[in-house]
């Protein structure tokens, strides 16, 4: 019996600072380089007695991030204690949300329209800053001894679990890509990886097509670059199908990344088993929203960048698309230049959407533009895009696959989708035009992917303009 | 009643890196089971309809401004500091207890 193919199961927690002028408890002066140890006093030292004072804007920026992202906001919030002894934690706890978090259930739409659920967001506080000298690899394991700088220490931190919705290695690169885009537009973190404002903790297991519920998964630490994230994804399948082809066991557990070697090694665990021991935090009183707090963030909200792009990409014209992408490629790696001069960076994204996919390499613009003017098959364009978004790819390779440009085989699966989408018909005819993206979106879906999307924009505006 | 018994007080004083003497187990543990039984007195009540405390005063939303204060120069958070090198703690290597 062939068994199914083996699907990506994947999820993402994302950690990121906060740009509060102020710590989470204590109101030391946040400053991101400064000589060590001069942002502390003794709440974020744990001298003892002192009590911690949450920050106002913090909660603020949390509830706008829960309402970025359509998640529930709680009625009441507690904020919990996460033990463990660590000296970049000086209480011997974390202040953190357990049972209680700001911010439920929500979801974030990619600009292709797929849906990635988000579980839960809370609020937390970041810990404090260690070096580990001496030794030979830099890590804790084999250091002689280490040293803490507690400016970063209470450093607020917003955690954001997101759902293991996730299917591809360039499609969890992608979320986090936007979802970073969405929080640096709320003004609430610069969320730069190479600062370490952004992290992410990458959660790994594979499973049959079809199957339900999940098998074992490893948890990938404190990624800190995009490219390594796709990578270590890659990875993590590759070693998980294997295995369970050769029917191993695949244990449930933490791992590192190593970039060089491109293999997934067991990270040494801090404590020997997470028992965290959570419970309410005695010295710190319960959030309840106020509603007219909530109300006043929710006219906060600038717009969505990804409503932004599916909006550009409706109304941009797949030649326009194609010129843009040749622009961007002629201004060399500058793109951003370009897309300044235009309605902002989302022109590059909106140019690849148009021209039916989402993220690439920027150095394979030539060759997919070839591929897009080609009139490919759906499925061979779907390679090309997912192909050039990890290396180089060759035109050559996909140009063979012509797509259906047969006017009198197109026709029928057109009225189809207009006679099934009465609604969207209605809305283009009543002048919105950007509705002939989703329509074309549907013909090509009906076509299998087979259909020339140019020539099935020209016929469906023409029969469109008909009645 | 569930009764602490001696792996997990070793579990326990393991995770709060407490070094325990033998002599110190038995009068530890047997504290421990007193605390404990003092707490689940509370078992014996119908709680149903009570919803849990987190915390004991009826208040919300107490917090701060975002406005920084004054920091303590490094020379006074590094006052107690056991061991020091330049202006950072020097600490046993990580999770070393």
């Amino acid at each position: 019996m062939a068994s199914s193919e083996w699907e990506l199961v994947c999820g993402l927690e994302v950690h990121v600072h906060l740009k509060t002028r102020t710590k989470m408890f204590c109101r030391c002066a946040l400053e991101y380089g400064a000589a060590e140890n001069t942002h502390t006093c003794p709440i974020c030292l744990a001298h003892p007695g002192a009590l911690p004072v949450p920050n106002g804007r913090a909660i603020e920026m949390t509830i706008l991030l829960g309402l970025a992202l359509d998640c529930e906001i709680a009625d009441r919030a507690v904020f919990a204690r996460k033990n463990y002894f660590y000296p970049d934690l000086p209480k011997g706890y974390q202040i953190s949300q357990y049972e209680a978090p700001l911010c439920g259930p929500g979801r974030f739409k990619l600009p292709d329209g797929y849906e990635v659920g988000i579980v839960r967001a809370h609020l937390e506080e970041d810990a404090a800053k260690t070096v580990h000298a001496g030794g030979a690899t830099g890590r804790s394991v084999g250091a002689d001894y280490s040293l803490v700088d507690f400016n970063r220490g209470g450093t607020p931190l917003l955690e954001i679990v997101g759902a293991p919705d996730l299917r591809t290695p360039e499609q969890a690169v992608w979320f986090l890509r936007h979802l970073r885009q969405r929080i640096v537009d709320l003004g609430i973190s610069d969320a730069e990886m190479e600062k370490g404002t952004l992290r992410a903790d990458v959660n790994v297991s594979v499973r049959r097509r079809g199957e339900e519920g999940f098998r074992p998964r490893w948890e990938i630490k404190n990624m800190n670059s995009f490219t390594f994230i796709g990578r270590a994804i890659a990875a993590a399948f590759e070693e998980q199908k294997k295995a369970h082809e050769a029917g191993e066991e695949v244990v449930q557990s933490t791992y590192d990344y190593e970039p060089d070697t491109d293999r997934l090694t067991v990270h040494r665990s801090k404590e020997e088993a997470d028992d965290y021991r959570y419970f309410p935090e005695p010295d710190l009183v319960p959030v309840e929203p106020p509603a007219e707090l909530v109300e006043r963030l929710k006219h906060e909200l600038p717009e969505s960048h990804v409503e932004r792009i599916v909006r550009i990409a409706g109304e941009l014209p797949p030649d326009t698309a194609l010129a843009l992408a040749e622009e961007l490629v002629m201004t060399g790696n500058d793109w951003k230049a370009v897309a300044l001069n235009k309605e902002g960076v989302e022109f590059m994204p909106a140019a690849a959407i148009a021209m039916n996919r989402g993220d690439f390499l920027l150095e394979n613009a030539p060759a997919l533009a070839k591929i897009v003017e080609a009139n490919v098959t759906r499925e061979a364009l779907d390679e090309a895009f997912a192909a050039a978004a990890s290396g180089p790819i060759d035109a050559a390779d996909y140009l063979a696959q012509a797509a259906v440009a047969d006017e009198s085989e197109l026709r029928p699966i057109i009225d189809a989708v207009i006679a099934a989408n009465p609604e969207q018909v209605e809305t283009y005819r009543g002048g919105k035009e950007g509705v002939l993206g989703f329509l074309v979106g549907q013909v090509m879906r009906e076509s299998g992917g087979k259909a020339d999307p140019r020539v099935v924009n020209r016929l469906l505006a023409e029969r469109l303009r008909q009645e | 009643m569930a009764e602490i018994d001696r792996e997990q007080l070793f579990k326990v004083a393991r995770l709060a890196r407490l070094e325990l003497r033998e002599d110190e187990v038995d009068r530890l543990g047997q504290q421990l089971n007193d605390i404990l039984a003092a707490v689940s007195k509370v078992s014996e009540l119908d709680l149903s309809d009570v919803p849990a405390t987190s915390h004991p005063l009826d208040v919300v939303n107490v917090w701060g401004e975002d406005e920084p204060r004054d920091c303590l120069p490094a020379e006074e958070a590094l006052a107690n500091a056991p061991e020091r090198e330049g202006d950072f703690f020097k600490v046993p290597p990580g999770g070393a207890v």
